[in-house]
Order: structure tokens, then C-alpha cells, then sequence
């Protein structure tokens, strides 16, 4: 599992891939904080390459997307399958976070 | 004939992966039900594993957590036990309620009600047993 993060112009895009899980979520926490505090404010977290997500790791992103809106920033999420989405649709997260289809469209507009 | 496998884990959440996996690699016939076995069954898994290290043992790495699997033709069940005072699971409130979801904790309980058939905690509060059912769903 390993969290891979790149620039795609103003863009700062994390892959995620294996599990974002209660062992490894702080690893993309302190990755997203990082870049936060070098100043980049758009953010789009993939997970096509993702297995499954836990209570943990659902956490994390609710904390990051805080942190993001407090500095004025947008967190987006993109390539969810139908497990994943299932698990934003049972906890109601699909409520909080903008989820797009894929990579190239959470690219649009940030 | 029932197949049985019990692990012993030090109380890290880093193990909680693997131990994952390596209940997942002896649950034979569990992959014709691949969806809910992926998904269902893996996450409540990781869900109790963590809940048992993080607050059943309060994150002692001098404790350790007990999981015993049994699958049979019809359901895999999984019993993890921490080594804690236990706790009562109906404090725990609804993470989906307006004035919880925005909050960063509370939903693993949840995650292994909705995602598992039947979440059984012991007098105690300190060991749970999840069941999941082979019923309808076979893919292979």
C-alpha cells in the first residue's frame, strides 16, 4: 500500500493504492499536510487502485477536508468503485464530499 | 465440515492488514461470494481488529487480541477478543445523524452493523463475533 502523490498543473493528485486503512492513514494525512503547508489548496485523492477503505480511513478524509475548507482550499474524490461508494453512501459522506467519476474529471475546474 | 483458525495478534494496528489477509487466504469457497466478501467482510473485520487495539486494549502494546474464525458451508464467523474492560456498544452514537457526520470518528460500529449479518458484543463489551452469510450472492 503506498500513497503516490503528483501535480497535474495547480493540482495536487494522491493515489491511493491498496487499502486506507486505520495502519496507514496517517501516512496520507501528514502527505496532504505537507502540501498544504507549502501553499497548494487544490486537492483530488483516486482510488482506482484502491482495495477497501476503513472507518479510519473514511475519517482521515473527513479531517482533511476540514483542514482544506479552513485554508480555502477544495478536496475532491474520484474513481470510487461500487464497493467504496457504497461505504460513503452508508455513513452518508456522499454528502460531504464532491466524488466524481474519474481522475481527468476531478481535474476539471480546480 | 467446518474449517477453524485461530491467530493470536500483538496489540499493533500495522498487523491488522496482513491478519486480514491471512484470514481471507483460509476462508476457501468464501471467494464464490467475492463482492460481499471483499468488501463486507474485510472491512468489519479491520473494523473490529482496530476497535479491539485502539480502545478495547487502549493501545497497549503489552496486550494482545484474539481472533478465532469458523467457516462453515453456509457463513463465516469471526470472534475478536481484546484484552480490556470492555465497553457498552449502545453508547456509541449514530455517526449518521446530521449533527455526527461531519465528525472524524464514531463509524466503525457502524460500518460493522451495516456491512455484516449479525454483530453479537459479550456481556463484557470486550469481544465481538460478526457473521456473514453465503446466501444469494454467489459470483463464481
Amino acid at each position: 500500500m503506498a500513497f503516490q502523490v503528483s501535480k497535474s498543473g495547480d493540482v495536487t493528485v494522491i493515489d491511493v493504492e491498496g487499502q486506507l486503512i486505520v495502519g496507514n492513514r496517517q501516512e496520507l494525512k501528514q502527505k496532504v499536510l505537507d502540501e498544504l503547508e507549502r501553499g497548494e489548496r487544490s486537492f483530488v485523492v483516486n482510488f482506482s487502485e484502491t482495495g477497501y477503505i476503513d472507518s479510519s480511513g473514511l475519517g482521515v478524509l473527513v479531517s482533511l477536508s476540514k483542514k482544506i475548507r479552513e485554508q480555502e482550499g477544495e478536496l475532491r474524490l474520484a474513481s470510487l468503485n461500487e464497493d467504496l461508494r457504497t461505504l460513503f453512501e452508508l455513513t452518508k459522506l456522499d454528502t460531504l464530499f464532491t466524488i466524481v467519476d474519474s481522475r481527468e474529471e476531478a481535474l476539471e475546474g480546480l | 465440515m467446518d474449517q477453524e483458525l485461530i491467530l493470536e495478534l500483538p496489540n499493533d494496528i500495522r498487523s491488522i492488514e496482513h491478519a486480514v489477509e491471512y484470514v481471507t487466504q483460509h476462508c476457501s469457497g468464501c471467494y464464490e461470494y467475492a463482492r460481499r466478501f471483499n468488501l463486507n467482510f474485510r472491512v468489519g473485520l479491520t473494523e473490529a481488529l482496530s476497535n479491539a487495539m485502539l480502545y478495547g486494549n487502549n493501545s497497549d502494546p503489552e496486550k494482545r487480541v484474539r481472533v478465532e474464525v469458523t467457516v462453515a458451508v453456509e457463513e463465516v464467523s469471526v470472534r475478536v477478543t481484546d484484552q480490556g474492560v470492555g465497553f457498552d456498544p449502545a453508547m456509541v452514537p449514530d455517526p449518521t445523524l446530521p449533527d455526527n457526520i461531519s465528525k472524524s470518528g464514531g463509524r466503525g460500529i457502524f460500518l460493522m452493523k451495516a456491512l455484516m449479518d449479525e454483530v453479537q458484543f459479550n456481556e463484557r463489551g470486550n469481544s465481538v463475533t460478526l457473521v456473514l452469510r453465503f446466501e444469494g450472492e454467489a459470483t463464481a
